[in-house]
Formats: structure tokens, C-alpha cells, sequence
């Protein structure tokens, strides 16, 4: 689905990203990780056309993605940031149909579209008439997620989308999203600085740092096989806390 | 942006077609009378429209339009066709870089500007000193070379006449005045010591109201060491040929007042309380038998003929200001190179003082509302401007970039995402330059504009508190409702999600 090559994008004197060469799978889940300031978020908005690379190109389903087509390209994508992203003046009803109305689409459609998110991702047909100030955090992410969806994108594209809440719920959103990923069967790439997430979320996980991509594969295989001693390093890091918890191996 | 940089062109527009609009307002073939901003000089400008109305030709009379420069400025370019100055002003003030002077007469100055002096009114306002009656008669004096054997008296001359040359420093080598005791002071202040015993001279113009109320002795200028002051009639030499009636008409008050008739003219204002048109009435009346329909309008007339002047003020200024006002700030927003330009031009803009900005306009715009309207609309710029940019750039990055990943055209982005998520802050600018606005207009009236200014100068010129009240407490009321007005709006126009985010300051 999103083939890059040689991707290298430079603010000011400092290097985010540093010829990535990535490709990725129609129909995967790919979990971006790595420490803050890695290039994890800048690798996702590169695939959305939000920055631009100096280097390198993305393809996107054979195609480059190019101003000239980018908002078409952007509709067949679907992507959600922390905290959803809402728009404040609009309910949120008003914030997940804002595109379907500027296509034009019929209002059947659009009812029969949001019926079916609603009850995909669970959220209450009470809130719709709500704005995002007056939802809870979970609600909120549950309506970015909705709207990404909307047009029913073939790609999903989220940003630390569960960054912003607290554990109970983010807990709870995780099953969420694992099970919508399985029923939705499209392209998923993720940002996430939790391992356990990725592991829990993603088919694949790429780690990167300072800009690169140090090893992807299964978590598995990162125990088993270290690129280098970073690698070892992150995921003792990542899973120490939870050994002194008790919680796994 | 493209849409946003069209109206650019239209922006430069709007002072022109504002100006085009007040400046059509005026009908054709109506005589327009001017007056300086003092009451003599109104009296006179209703004793000239009346001479005219009694013809049954239309005619107006703009009344106190501002200083000299601009009266004489609005006669030599036609804006009015005639008025009452007086030759030394016309000397020292309008003509006075005039180089090549020399041996020609006033008259003959004037006629190459298109205006001809038509003659005197009958008497002369001149500098003069002037000593309460009683001490006068008890020292002996008459003439001004008689205070030379007075060293103890105190003089007590307003600041005008202190720093001018031709004023107390001249005349004090001229006439080889001994008196040390001398100060400068408000005008106003001078004539209360001479009433309350604490000193005894000022100076004074000889047909001041205020030396019949003070019992006043102006001394005689034994020397002539004063210039003279002829009240002369100026009109438009074309006047001649377009109107000769009016011409004639206005040529009947050559000689028709005497000083003591003036002096008591200005009394009958400045002291009784009547108004200038009254006055100016009762002269025609007794002197011509002209039975001039005198204009003597009721409180609530007149309140709701200023209140009407100043909303559309205020009004049109501020529509035309919104609606360059906000494009611009979207520009600003969005081109921060050219933003920073904008943003300096409004600022200049608002840092011109209100009274200069206003005269600035008239050699572009004229007299009257005009030059009213785009000085405020000028005025109004600022706040409008800067609070949309500002608006603009406070929206969080995060939102402008899911607006993005959306896939919204940048139109629609503008009109569905940044201007809704903008109006409280944008709203908030409206609502300070409308506030603003109300008070600023009130100046529009030392040019002719109208409005709630015209009775608070009336009042201030007459010392009528009353009158000023007429316009302060209107101005004021207007001045609250109008903000009222807009945080109503602001309660009832914004969505739930976004309500109070308004702020009034900058960026």
C-alpha cells in the first residue's frame, strides 16, 4: 500500500528523518515506536502528504502522492491524532458527516454510514448532538475515530491515538481497537510509544531512532534477535516496569 | 488564497466610493452658506442664509466648519460659495506665504483664487485692550498711550495674545508700556479677574460679548498699532455668473451691521442663551423686514436628527471597515510576510491623532461627512484587522492539521474550520472598533460631519452644559448599547463548544 524510499526530512540543522526505506503491506498493521523525537510522527504525517520530504518519494497504491491529487489521496485515507482532533464549534455529528456533506453525499447514506460507526466503535447516539468539550476523553477519541472512517478510507493512519487517556479507558480502547482493525480489515499504521501496545495492536512493529529504522519484525523476534544493543536496551526498558509488577516475562 | 488577495483591490476602493457616496448627497443649484466654528461667525452665516432664503432659492447653511484654513479651503474649492471672514485674517493667516504680494490689493489676491471680496459687513472685530468701566473712568483713561502713566496696573492677557509678535510683546515697544505685573492665562480666566477686582486690563476683540456683560472700556488704538479686522463678505466669483440672484442677495448685508449691533448679536447667544438662528432672524426682521422662517427645532427633533447622523456614522464606516477589515486579517494570517506589512499600515493608521486624521481627508474628501466617514473607517481597521489575525493564528495547530488530513479545500477550510473557530475573537475586534467608533465619531462634527458632536462644541462654545449634555449623554448611551448589542450577539451567534473563547487584545 505505501511503498517509501529513501525518505530524509531536515528541520533547521537537525535530522528527523534519515533516508527510510519502508514498505507496507495492503491489509497489515504496521506499529510505529521508538522514544519521543525518533521521526515516529513525522514518518506518519509524510504518509498523509501533511509534510513533505526533501528527499525521497512516497508511493501510495502504485501512485506518488502529489499536490496536485493529495486531497483525493487524503480521502482514501483516514487518520486521528491525540484527543481526537475535533473540531470545538462543531457537534459531534457535525464533525464526523463534515466530508461525506462536502461530497455531496445523500442523507440516507450518510445516516445508514454513521449507524454503522456508531455501533462499530460503540459510541452512544445520545452524544452525537454534543460538542467535543462536553464529551469525555474516550468519546472524543471514539468520534476522531469515527470520522477517520467516514468515507470508509482504505487506509487508517492514528497518531498516539490513545496517548491522552487514562489507563482504565485506555485499557478498554485497546480491545476496542484491536477488534475494529479485525473487522475492518484495511491498512493500519499507528504511532505509539508503548511497547506493549504495539505488540498488542501491531502485526508488525518498526523501531526507530534518531530518524532511522533500527529493526522491524514481530516482538519475537526483537527478544530474539537484536539488531543492535539499542533494541535490547528499549525493550528491557519497555518491559522492566511490568516484570516488577509482576505482570508478564 | 487567491480569493482573499481579489479584495485587496476593493479595499483601496472603499474610501473612494465612501467618499463618492457623501459627497453626491448634496443637491444641485442649492447655495451653500459656510460658517467658522465661533459664534459670530455663525450668526453671520444665518444672517446670509436667510438673505438668500427670502429669494426662494435653496440654500444651506454648513454650519461651524471648522477653523479658518478650512473654511477658506471649502470656499476656494467650491465645496461652499460663500462666507463671512475678516480682512486681517485673511492677511496674516490664509494669504501669508503669499511671496509675491507686493502692491497688489487683497481684493485682487483673492479674485485670482476664483473668490471675490464683496465688501465690508459694516463693522471690524479688532485686538483691542479693555479695562473694566469703572476703573477705567476713574483713572482717566481712554486711549492706550494713557496707561503709560499707570505702571501699578496688572494686565492679565490670554496665552494667544502673549506669544504672538503682533501681540503684547509689540505692542508693549510700540507704545512704550511700563507695566511689569503681566501674565498670560486662559482667555476665559482673564475676564473673571478683571470681574473680581484681581486685575486690570486683558485683551479682548472688540465685538466680544463679554464687554458689554463685564462692563468693559475697550481702549481707543490712539497709534494704530492693531490690524485691521473688517468683517468682509467673500463668495465664489463664479457664483456671478451660475446665480446671480444669490449674489445679490448676499450683497445685502454689506453695511447692514454695525459693531455695537454685533456686539449685542453675540450677547443675545453667548449670555441670553438664544440660539444664532434667532438672533440672526430678529436683525433681518427689524433691519430688511424679512420674515425668515427661523429654524427653531425641538429637543427631540434635533436629538433624533443627531442621533440619525451619527449611527450612519458610525454604521457605514464600520460595515465598510468589516468588510475590508476582515480579508485583510485573513491575508495577514496567512502570508506573515505581507501580514507584518498590513499589520504596521492599520497600526500608522491608528496612531494618527483623530483631529489630524480628519483634516488630513478634506483635501481629498472635502468638508462633511466624508472625510468623517473614511477617517473612521480608517479608525476602525485596527482592532478588526489585528483581532482576525490574531483569531486566525490562535486556532491550534492540531485542528488546522486534521482539517488538512481531511481532505478539505482550502475554501472550504476557511469557511467551515478557520472562520467559525476565528468569530469570537473576530467579533470581539468589531465590538471595540464599534466602541471606539462611537466616541470618535463625536470629532466628525468639528469638520461639518453632524452628529452628537455638533451640540457638545455648540455647548462647549456657548458654555451651555446643558447643550453638551445634549450630546455626551446620547453619545454615551449609544457607546453602551452598542457593546451590550454585541455580547448579545456574541451569547446567542457562537455554538455551545466554542462560546467565550473571545479575546479583545492582539496577538
Amino acid at each position: 500500500m505505501f511503498e517509501l524510499d529513501r525518505i530524509t526530512k531536515r528541520y533547521g540543522s537537525s535530522l528527523a528523518l534519515d533516508g527510510i526505506r519502508l514498505s507496507i503491506a495492503r491489509g497489515s498493521t504496521t506499529a510505529l515506536i521508538g522514544p519521543s523525537g525518533c521521526g515516529k510522527s513525522t514518518l506518519l504525517r509524510i504518509l498523509i502528504g501533511l509534510i513533505e520530504p526533501d528527499v525521497g518519494h512516497v508511493r501510495f497504491d502504485g501512485q506518488m502522492l502529489e499536490r496536485t491529487r493529495i486531497r483525493a489521496q487524503r480521502q482514501r485515507m483516514g487518520y486521528v491524532i491525540q484527543q481526537g482532533g475535533l473540531f470545538p464549534h462543531l457537534t459531534a455529528r457535525e464533525n464526523v458527516v463534515l466530508m461525506a456533506r462536502l461530497l455531496k453525499w445523500s442523507s440516507d447514506r450518510i445516516k445508514t454510514r454513521l449507524s454503522e460507526l456508531m455501533e462499530l466503535t460503540h459510541f452512544p447516539r445520545a452524544g452525537l448532538e454534543r460538542y467535543p468539550t462536553e464529551l469525555s476523553g474516550g468519546q472524543n477519541q471514539r468520534v476522531g475515530l469515527m470520522r477517520a472512517l467516514m468515507l470508509d478510507p482504505e487506509v487508517l493512519l492514528l497518531d498516539e491515538p490513545l496517548g491522552a487517556l487514562d489507563p482504565m479507558i485506555r485499557y478498554e480502547l485497546q480491545e476496542e481497537l484491536k477488534q475494529i482493525f479485525a473487522t475492518l480489515d484495511k491498512t493500519v499504521v499507528l504511532v505509539t510509544h508503548d511497547l506493549a501496545e504495539a505488540a498488542f495492536l501491531g502485526e508488525t512493529i518498526v523501531l526507530m531512532r534518531a530518524g532511522r529504522i533500527v529493526q522491524s519484525g514481530s516482538l519475537d523476534e526483537m527478544i530474539r534477535a537484536p539488531a543492535e544493543p539499542f533494541v535490547e536496551r528499549f525493550v528491557r526498558a519497555q518491559r522492566s516496569h511490568r516484570v516488577a509488577l509482576g505482570e508478564g516475562a | 488564497m487567491r480569493r482573499v488577495s481579489s479584495v485587496l483591490p476593493w479595499l483601496l476602493l472603499a474610501p473612494l466610493v465612501l467618499g463618492l457616496l457623501t459627497g453626491c448627497g448634496r443637491s444641485d443649484g442649492e447655495i451653500r452658506i459656510g460658517s467658522k466654528k465661533f459664534t459670530e461667525g455663525i450668526i453671520l452665516g444665518e444672517v446670509l442664509r436667510g438673505l438668500v432664503a427670502e429669494t426662494g432659492l435653496p440654500v444651506h447653511h454648513r454650519r461651524a466648519l471648522g477653523g479658518t484654513r478650512i473654511v477658506f479651503n471649502a470656499l476656494e474649492s467650491g465645496e461652499i460659495d460663500a462666507y463671512v471672514d475678516y480682512t486681517g485674517t485673511l492677511l496674516h493667516e490664509v494669504l501669508a506665504e503669499d511671496k509675491a504680494a507686493q502692491g497688489r490689493t487683497l481684493s485682487e489676491r483673492l479674485a485670482e483664487r476664483g473668490i471675490r471680496l464683496a465688501g465690508s459687513i459694516g463693522f471690524q472685530n479688532n485686538y483691542a485692550l479693555g479695562m473694566p468701566e469703572a476703573r477705567a473712568e476713574a483713572l482717566g483713561i481712554e486711549r492706550i498711550s494713557d496707561l503709560r502713566d499707570h505702571p501699578e496696573l496688572r494686565f492679565r492677557f490670554g496665552n494667544e495674545f502673549m506669544d504672538r509678535a503682533d501681540g503684547w510683546a509689540g505692542l508693549r515697544s510700540f507704545y512704550g508700556l511700563p507695566q511689569r505685573d503681566v501674565r498670560g492665562l486662559e482667555h476665559e480666566l482673564a475676564y473673571r479677574a478683571l470681574a473680581s477686582g484681581e486685575a486690570d486690563l486683558t485683551d479682548l476683540y472688540t465685538t466680544d460679548a463679554e464687554i458689554a456683560y463685564y462692563h468693559l472700556r475697550p481702549l481707543r488704538d490712539d497709534r494704530d498699532w492693531f490690524a485691521r479686522y473688517d468683517a468682509v463678505l467673500l463668495y465664489r466669483a463664479d457664483l456671478a455668473q451660475r446665480v446671480p440672484e444669490a449674489v445679490t442677495a448676499l450683497e445685502r448685508a454689506l453695511g447692514l451691521i454695525d459693531a455695537r449691533r454685533m456686539i449685542a448679536m453675540n450677547a443675545a447667544v453667548q449670555i441670553e442663551g438664544r440660539t444664532e438662528s434667532q438672533v440672526a432672524g430678529e436683525l433681518l426682521r427689524e433691519r430688511l423686514g424679512i420674515l425668515d422662517a427661523t429654524e427653531t427645532r425641538g429637543l427631540l427633533a434635533r436629538l433624533a436628527q443627531c442621533t440619525l447622523e451619527h449611527l450612519t456614522l458610525v454604521g457605514v464606516s464600520l460595515l465598510a471597515a468589516v468588510l475590508a477589515a476582515v480579508p485583510l486579517g485573513l491575508l495577514a494570517a496567512h502570508r506573515p510576510r505581507l501580514g507584518q506589512l498590513v499589520l504596521a499600515f492599520v497600526g500608522i493608521a491608528q496612531t494618527i491623532p483623530a483631529l489630524a486624521l480628519l483634516v488630513l481627508m478634506i483635501p481629498f474628501f472635502g468638508i462633511g461627512a466624508g472625510p468623517a466617514l473614511v477617517a473612521l473607517f480608517l479608525y476602525s481597521l485596527l482592532p478588526i484587522v489585528r483581532n482576525t489575525h490574531a483569531g486566525i493564528r490562535g486556532i491550534p495547530a492540531a485542528t488546522i492539521e486534521s482539517a488538512e488530513a481531511l481532505g478539505l479545500p482550502a475554501g472550504a477550510r476557511l469557511r467551515l474550520i478557520e472562520l467559525p473557530l476565528a468569530l469570537p475573537t473576530i467579533l470581539a475586534g468589531i465590538k471595540t472598533a464599534a466602541v471606539i467608533n462611537v466616541g470618535a465619531a463625536t470629532l466628525g462634527a468639528l469638520i461639518g460631519a453632524g452628529g452628537y458632536g455638533q451640540p457638545i462644541l455648540a455647548g462647549i462654545r456657548l458654555d451651555d452644559m446643558g447643550l453638551i449634555m445634549e450630546g455626551a449623554i446620547p453619545a454615551a448611551v449609544l457607546a453602551v448599547t452598542v457593546q451590550w448589542l454585541f455580547e448579545r450577539a456574541e451569547r446567542t451567534a457562537l455554538p455551545r463548544g466554542i462560546r467565550g473563547l473571545g479575546r479583545t487584545g492582539g496577538d
